[in-house]
């Protein structure tokens, strides 16, 4: 339960790529009959891509090689483009690193960067949002739904506070997109990061969608492909199984959102009610379909990954202890929790493969983990020993 | 990312619990760090008797917590002050670097009981004198 992290690609989308390795291998940018036939792939690809968001056209998206791209495209792309305007950048503390660093990163440059707290379900305090903002004010990058806890983030609201000011809105949609319906058009969006393999695309695929008259720099400079916006020569094959991957989450999202809806609130349900001190992180009922992020008092999250992993069962943990660096993530912190509360949170996120009985699985299986490891640890108050 | 030393370990802890009436206990590291360790040692003619742990941390942290008590029991003080994090880490063939410095703490632990158990012994001593 951990297809956050990574997914199988759609035998549908591997199927849609193979024919542009193997027989037309053509150049978009070449006028021959090969290179033409690869145009075309490119621009149904985009189109189905666009249909996913509703976009207003086609063009509106940018192949990139991945979120982080697209992320540090809209970001320092729009920064850098409109500097003569203004070069303060809003953000949250629950970012995504693709967001935080290079909005970091352009802190060395001049710019100035806010990041908004949250409230203790991970939504945006949009009072702050409404401080911040001023006529310095160019850019507001938000997640749409945070990868760790889920909560989704009120967007429509955020661009109407965004839009009084002269500002452009970014949204990181690299978790939510394919997940649950996205109409940049109805939100109010101007720039939107989209990531293959979080729909079942391949990996090393994803977009930004930029809205028509939004003006932003490149990244990289070259040929112009992309509308000059991302030189080298486009990744047909994997952005051929994107649009495919796209055109199948667009079709098939009402019947997995309803699916993967129930087997959350039943997790939820199942984790919560066995064992005292343990909790919920994120919000309640506003978060994404596959995401159940809990934490259990006086444990640690490593701990209960390795025992579900010596039971066939994968997940991430909050804990700085299953990662490269030393500190629990940010995320957890900015909703509030200490320290030692943030390590011992465990996420599960759910796909398509699982079903009820995996659900049920690993409900049965927690309360004997949880059990033996408080049983280790000196934190645990006299009242839970058995 | 562990070896299967360390699994072992983690799956089946060697002397986990308290000692009610330990002779020195000892507490090293930060439930904010994520690691925090008490040793609990029984101490005859300074001789380990009995040693248990208690543990919140990681799968290194609890193994590592379990060989260190495996190594000490039986020990003389002396040879249980002797017993370093490396030696700890070698014999549970070795832990991820990263692991190396925030969760090896149990040796340290070790050496913290040792010292209670002496400091209360100085103490008692004193009262005798």
């Amino acid at each position: 339960m951990d297809y956050a992290a990574g997914k199988p690609v759609d035998p549908r989308a591997i199927e849609a790529m193979l024919p542009y390795m193997k027989t037309s291998y053509g150049n978009p940018s070449s006028l021959h009959v090969a290179g033409q036939e690869a145009k075309r792939a490119l621009d149904e690809a985009r189109r189905k891509v666009a249909e996913l968001i509703n976009a207003e056209k086609a063009e509106s998206i940018i192949f990139t090689s991945g979120a982080t791209e697209s992320n540090n495209l809209a970001i320092k792309g729009a920064a850098n483009r409109n500097k003569d305007r203004g070069t303060k950048i809003i953000t949250s503390r629950v970012e995504h690193m693709s967001v935080v660093n290079p909005v970091k990163f352009l802190t060395t440059k001049g710019f100035e960067a806010v990041f908004l707290p949250v409230d203790k379900f991970g939504t945006l305090d949009l009072d702050s949002l409404q401080k911040e903002l001023n006529d310095k004010t160019t850019l507001v990058s938000i997640v749409y739904a945070n990868g760790e806890i889920g909560t989704i983030e009120p967007i429509r609201e955020i661009s109407k506070i965004v839009h009084t000011k002269n500002a452009f809105l970014h949204v990181d949609a690299t978790v939510a997109a394919g997940q649950v319906p996205i109409d940049v058009k109805a939100l109010g969006v101007d720039l939107l990061t989209i990531s293959s393999n979080d729909m079942y695309g391949p990996k090393g695929v994803g977009a930004l969608y930029v809205k028509d008259g939004i003006r932003i720099e490149p990244l990289l400079h070259g040929g112009g492909q992309e509308k000059g916006l991302r030189s080298g020569t486009e990744n047909i094959p994997s952005i051929v199984a994107f649009g495919k991957a796209a055109e199948i989450v667009k079709q098939e999202m009402q019947t997995h959102l309803e699916k993967l809806t129930k087997l959350r609130d039943r997790l939820i349900e199942g984790l919560l009610k066995p064992l005292p001190y343990t909790f919920l992180n994120g919000h309640p009922t506003n978060r994404l379909p596959d995401n159940v992020s809990v934490r259990y008092s006086f444990i640690e999250g490593e701990s209960m990954l390795l025992s579900l992993e010596m039971n066939g069962v994968s997940v991430s943990s909050g804990s700085a202890c299953a990662s490269k660096t030393l500190e629990p993530s940010h995320v957890l912190l900015a909703t509030g929790l200490k320290h030692e509360e943030a390590h011992g949170s465990i996420m599960f996120s759910l796909g398509r493969e699982n079903s009820l009985e995996d659900v049920e699985y690993v409900i049965g299986l927690m309360p004997n983990i949880i059990k033996r490891l408080r049983a280790m640890s000196p934190l645990t108050p006299a009242e839970l020993k058995e | 990312m562990y070896s299967d030393k360390v699994m072992e370990h983690f799956k089946n802890p060697k002397n986990t619990g308290e000692i009610p009436d330990a002779d020195g206990v000892g507490t090293v590291g930060n439930p904010v760090c994520g690691d925090l360790m008490t040793m609990y040692i029984k101490v005859k003619d300074k001789r380990i008797t009995d040693i248990k742990f208690k543990t919140f941390g990681c799968g290194a942290a609890i193994a590592t917590s379990s060989m260190t008590t495996d190594m000490a029991k039986g020990k003389t003080l002396e040879e249980a002050l002797k017993i370093t994090r490396a030696d700890v880490a070698t014999s549970l063939g070795g832990l991820p670097p990263v692991k190396m410095h925030c969760s090896n703490l149990a040796a340290d632990a070790l050496h913290a009981a040792i010292k209670d158990y002496n400091k209360k012994q100085e103490a008692s001593n004193e009262v005798k004198k």
